[in-house]
């Protein structure tokens, strides 16, 4: 590290004349400008967008103001694609946080009183994180091919099922088989946030509890969950939030298949902007998706706010 | 398993069966983590007789012959080459554009600060889905539509937030006597920043990169957008969109999924550590 330079005293003109404030705003500029064009003005495009019928391949462009909306309201494909994101990040977000904790609790307990899990588990775990979601859809749909599949031989070989289960095409399985690999891609994520929560709760809490006999049951109900509320909030912000917008990992899985039962808001806006072209009720579509998630992480901040204040 | 002696936390039982419990969980655990990745690493091996059939689950002979077809036949390579220079160039923009602004957020006067990160983290909250029309007709109207230029810059902005909020968390916790210092000698704020706080944060600045790079890496649906030729798509695309004229060719698409995985997964085992450290410092703070 090179100390700084020591210029005397400062005389510069211009530029270099600006106050701590100005500096400031001149520092963050780069970044504001570069979010402001390709994130704010998108999204206010978007907004613009869906009040058009949009159709390039026909040169129909016309302003509709809100008709784009009250179709949407009247499409049965918009609520079954509500219905099916909201089951699909309902389950795979309680089967993650569950697991994590799992997961985590089990990491602890294999340090024993040291503050670090074992590299090779850290490792193991961080995996399934790093792997590239669309390659985890293909490692999946790998797993899940009816005929040569692995996991039908093992369920097969161990008597579970006695035929075969064409998992993808199965309008009650494909959903299913969906949260399954959610589950496997982003469980670590969950159990390594909580993993670093566990290792931040001090140990003579549960020697004091211990020493009042307090049972393994009543450590974790009383220490370790009041302890860790902040974190699990935290997890159910950030899953809930990724689980809302899925798409990569459904779309390459079964492309929303079969007949639409897979199919997440965020494949039926895919689908309507670039397969069908519909340029402006496909906005109104993502606006929607929009506005979802921003009810939903406000009434998140919500609650991370209460419980941050509480734990501080 | 190593420390039996210990009054572990799974209590009650004697200490071998213990041990073996403990053997039975993570073994369960290691195979749910791991054993999807060894089957496709498996498949990836096997001769193509073998795909069509099971058992046997191992092949009596391994062959490379689906990474010879992926590496030399395929569009694979250019599209690995792709998503580096992606990846690379919209972590280099990143850092460098989010360093200037959380440093101004960390330690320069400014009105309105919880509000700017209040808003960073609302960007980051964006569905894809919602601006990708326009980003796409914008793209397409500066002529950056099927550029490695349109996918760089998008991934560096949609990152944006995540270095910016890393970022100003790392500064945050180095002492601000430095900076003082450094402006009393003489220093402008830009030049203190360069001079003096960027080197001290270099683990941070390393966090922060690390996780910019593998989320452009693996990012699918504006690579996928923005994209559409083989000269262009990045690697992810490239696998969702592996060619299979009449069946899916599982073991060359298991052979590429590896290949691609490979990068990531390698940096994700090396620098473990300092991955989780940036996870839970980026979402512990917000």
């Amino acid at each position: 590290m090179t100390p700084p330079r020591f210029t005397g005293t400062e005389g510069p003109t211009g530029l270099l004349r600006l106050s701590e404030r100005g500096w400031g705003y001149l520092l963050a500029a780069p970044a504001f400008v570069l979010v402001g064009l390709l994130a704010l003005a998108p999204i206010m495009a978007a907004l613009w967008l869906s009040l058009h019928r949009r159709l390039p391949i026909f040169g129909v462009d016309e302003f509709v103001g809100a008709w784009n909306y009250l179709q949407l309201w009247s499409d049965d494909r918009f609520w079954a694609a509500c219905r099916t994101t909201l089951y699909f990040t309902g389950l795979s977000v309680t089967a993650e946080l569950l697991l994590g904790f799992g997961l985590a609790i089990l990491l602890d307990s294999l340090t024993g009183g040291r503050d670090r899990s074992p590299r090779w588990a850290q490792v193991m775990i961080i995996l399934p994180w790093a792997v590239p979601t669309v390659v985890s859809a293909q490692i999946w749909a790998w797993l899940y091919q009816p005929e040569y599949g692995l996991l039908n031989y093992l369920l097969l070989q161990a008597g579970v099922i006695d035929a075969r289960i064409d998992w993808l095409a199965d309008p009650d399985w494909a959903i299913h088989a969906a949260v399954v690999m959610d589950v496997w891609k982003t469980t670590p994520f969950a159990a390594l946030l909580l993993l670093a929560g566990l290792k931040s709760v001090p140990q003579e809490l549960y020697a004091a509890a211990r020493v009042d006999g307090a049972g393994a049951w009543q450590r974790f109900r009383r220490i370790t969950l009041p302890l860790l509320m902040p974190i699990v909030v935290i997890v159910l912000v950030f899953r809930t939030m990724d689980a809302v917008r899925v798409f990569d990992a459904v779309f390459v899985l079964t492309g929303g298949g079969p007949g639409n039962t897979t199919e997440t808001l965020s494949i039926y806006a895919y689908k309507t902007l670039f397969q069908t072209l519909q340029f402006g009720y496909g906005s109104a579509l993502a606006t929607a998706i929009f506005v979802i998630v921003a009810a939903l992480s406000s009434l998140y901040v919500l609650l991370l706010r209460r419980h941050l204040r509480e734990s501080l | 398993m190593c420390d039996m002696e210990k009054p572990g936390r799974l209590g009650g039982f004697g200490p071998f069966r213990r041990a073996g419990l403990r053997f039975c969980i993570l073994l369960a655990v290691g195979l749910f983590c791991l054993g999807p990745v060894l089957w496709q690493a498996v498949t990836s091996v096997k001769p193509d007789v073998d795909l069509v059939r099971l058992p046997p689950i191992l092949p009596e002979r391994a062959t490379g012959l689906h990474y010879e077809r992926v590496l030399l036949e395929s569009p694979l390579v250019q599209s690995l080459v792709n998503s580096m220079v992606v990846a690379a160039s919209a972590t280099a923009v990143s850092i460098i554009v989010g360093s200037f602004c959380a440093f101004a957020l960390a330690r320069l006067p400014m009105a309105g600060k919880p509000v700017i990160l209040g808003f960073v983290l609302a960007t980051s909250m964006f569905p894809p889905i919602a601006v990708i029309s326009p980003l796409y007709l914008l793209m397409r109207e500066l002529g950056l539509r099927d550029t490695l230029v349109a996918v760089g810059l998008t991934h560096a902005v949609y990152a944006l937030p995540l270095a910016v909020w890393l970022l100003t968390s790392f500064f945050r916790q180095l002492p601000s006597e430095l900076y003082y210092a450094a402006r009393v000698d003489g220093c402008t704020p830009l030049r203190a920043l360069v001079t003096v706080i960027l080197p001290l944060a270099r683990p941070g600045l390393a966090v922060a990169a690390l996780l910019v790079f593998i989320f452009s890496w693996n990012e699918f649906m504006f690579a996928l957008t923005l994209t559409a030729s083989d000269s262009t798509r990045t690697a992810p695309v490239a696998v969702a969109l592996f060619p299979g004229l009449y069946e899916i060719p599982w073991g060359d698409l298991a052979a590429a999924s590896l290949v691609v995985t490979l990068p990531v997964a390698g940096l994700a085992a090396l620098f473990q550590r300092h991955i989780m450290t940036g996870l839970t410092a980026g979402s512990v703070k917000g």
